[in-house]
């Protein structure tokens, strides 16, 4: 297809707009999951999301992505609060609370989805799209919904900078001058679920967490700044949005959620490469230029 | 003990029990910390320091026992914290003057941002520390001293009548630690109370007035004239006693 056709094209637009939202929205929320070492919470939550979407068609024999995403939303929620509970009533470790929960949620989804496909009225009803997504489907009330929870979670942001900055460095000390860790880890973890709830039906629910994770870790190899890394993670993530989609509408077949991923992937694995200062490619170069120079050096001393 | 009043004391602790699991850590402790001094806690690995530390910021919830600031004019204390360096990851995106202008938010509450005032008082205070020329410095390029005098001065920008600090001189060079004790005899100066989580037994006489010997209780407390001394230290590290015949 002529690349200029496919700029004009509405169900582009739609989908590639879509992308970028939700390339904006993980990036900037990633940011702060992965410097808070939580990034793999939202794994949990978005793989825990699956039953709640069958269950509320089951439910409601509602196709509306509104009516499933709600249910995405609960069992994510219950999810999340069942691996804290594991976490602080046992002493079963976080990552395996995570990785128990994640399974067991992620099994039922798919049991309950076998189940509704054997209905037959169910029609299927679209909801294999969560798995791994299917950004075609993308609607503009869809953006809509996108657009409105973007600005609010962005506002949020922004509104709690200093307090999720210091959150995210320093719990303790937090704590200490009266800054609440549960009332800030609860405000984190919305943010969290939100931006992964309205990225569920571009990207499904397995690719979700490469969102939340890759852009925060491209950015965070280019600057020592948190304010230019999270505008950095949202360039990143709106980015591999767009790119991802034309790449999906060039080439027949090719689905949008893993061609996003694919290329945020690229962005990783460039800018851990050769970002300046962070770079593995500019470390050894110092490396060796150090190493050049200590000889020059040592030779000197042994000459004279 | 000395009979003060109740108001000349920064902290009293009474009957504190904390305990991991079902492992207390520190058992019906009791702790009277008088205003004004600058008081060294001591004891060996695992006595449980750093949880009274903690425990006296309300940073760990606790079985039983009371603590209070009798001193405090406001009703939420401002206390000042030191925590110790490795406590946190220091390849967070920030600067030097980003992580001491922390210590302001306090002061500031909830969505209210540093101003230009609390960005002088961050730049004089890194000063104060001798950090002038790292202000805008990387944290992860820090040395263990830089780290230490850039909590320090983090502390120091609360503007605290209290302060708890755990082990500010670990890791620290000769020259560095004498310039935190400097700056901590200073505070003293000032009318602040300064606990210390302290390791080197030699300096303790030199550093600090008062001293608290810790292991889950508090074996003794005092001047450190009065309580510092081998019988104590003894009952406090217990078996060690021939090690600490060379250092005393």
């Amino acid at each position: 297809m002529d690349i200029w056709m496919l700029i004009n094209d509405y169900t582009f637009q739609t989908v590639a707009l879509g992308s970028a939202l939700l390339g904006i929205i993980s990036g900037v929320i990633g940011s702060f999951a992965v410097l808070r070492k939580q990034s793999l919470l939202g794994d949990g939550i978005s793989h825990a999301a699956l039953p709640g979407v069958v269950l509320a068609f089951l439910l409601t024999s509602s196709k509306s992505t509104e009516i499933l995403l709600l249910g995405a939303l609960g069992s994510g929620l219950i999810a999340t609060w069942f691996i804290l509970q594991i976490v602080r009533n046992s002493r079963i470790k976080f990552d395996s609370a995570l990785a128990l929960i994640l399974s067991v949620f992620f099994g039922l989804g798919m049991v309950l989805l076998s189940y509704v496909q054997k209905i037959p009225n169910a029609n299927q009803a679209g909801l294999n799209r969560f798995i791994f997504g299917q950004a075609a489907t993308l609607l503009q009330r869809d953006l809509i919904l996108m657009l409105i929870c973007g600005t609010l979670l962005l506002g949020m942001v922004l509104l709690f900078w200093k307090e999720l900055k210091l959150f995210t460095f320093d719990s303790d000390f937090a704590q200490s001058i009266g800054f609440s860790p549960y009332k800030l880890n609860l405000l984190l973890s919305f943010l969290i679920v939100i931006a992964i709830i309205i990225s569920l039906q571009t990207v499904g629910v397995i690719l979700m967490s490469a969102m939340l994770i890759a852009p925060a870790v491209a950015a965070r190899q280019w600057t020592n700044k948190l304010s230019v890394m999270v505008i950095l993670a949202a360039f990143f993530g709106a980015t591999a949005g767009i790119a991802g989609t034309t790449l999906s509408s060039l080439i027949p077949k090719l689905p949008t959620g893993p061609c996003i991923v694919l290329i945020v992937s690229l962005l990783v694995t460039f800018s851990l490469l050769f970002a300046p200062g962070r770079g593995i490619l500019y470390k050894a170069l110092k490396r060796k230029h150090t190493r050049y120079l200590l000889t020059i050096e040592g030779g000197k001393s042994h000459a004279t | 003990m000395n009979p003060l009043k109740s108001a000349e004391y920064a902290v009293e602790i009474n009957d504190l029990t904390v305990a991991y699991d079902d492992k207390p850590v520190l058992w019906d402790l009791d702790l009277k910390i008088p205003k004004g001094k600058l008081l060294a806690i001591i004891g060996p690995n695992g006595a449980g320091k750093t949880t009274l530390i903690k425990a006296m910021l309300n940073l760990i919830p606790r079985v039983s026992g009371s603590i209070r600031f009798p001193g405090s004019t406001t009703p939420k204390p401002n206390i000042g914290y030191v925590p110790q360096s490795g406590s946190v990851d220091w390849d967070f995106p920030a600067t030097v003057l980003d992580v001491v202008l922390m210590g302001r938010y306090g002061l500031l509450g909830w969505l209210k941002r540093p101003s230009k005032e609390d960005y002088r008082i961050a730049k004089e205070t890194i000063k104060k520390v001798g950090m002038e020329n790292f202000m805008h410095r990387q944290i992860s390029q820090l040395s263990g001293g830089q780290q230490q005098r850039t909590f320090l001065a983090r502390a120091l920008v609360q503007e605290a009548d209290i302060y708890f600090m755990d082990e500010p001189f670990k890791g620290v060079d000769a020259q560095t630690e004498r310039s935190i004790v400097n700056l901590l005899k200073e505070m003293k100066r000032q009318g602040k109370t300064v606990v210390v989580v302290h390791h080197d037994l030699q300096t303790v006489a030199e550093y600090f007035d008062w001293v608290a010997l810790v292991n889950k209780r508090v074996i003794a407390v005092g001047p450190v004239y009065e309580v510092f001394n081998e019988n104590n230290l003894r009952a406090v590290y217990k078996s060690k006693s021939t090690l600490l015949k060379t250092k005393v």
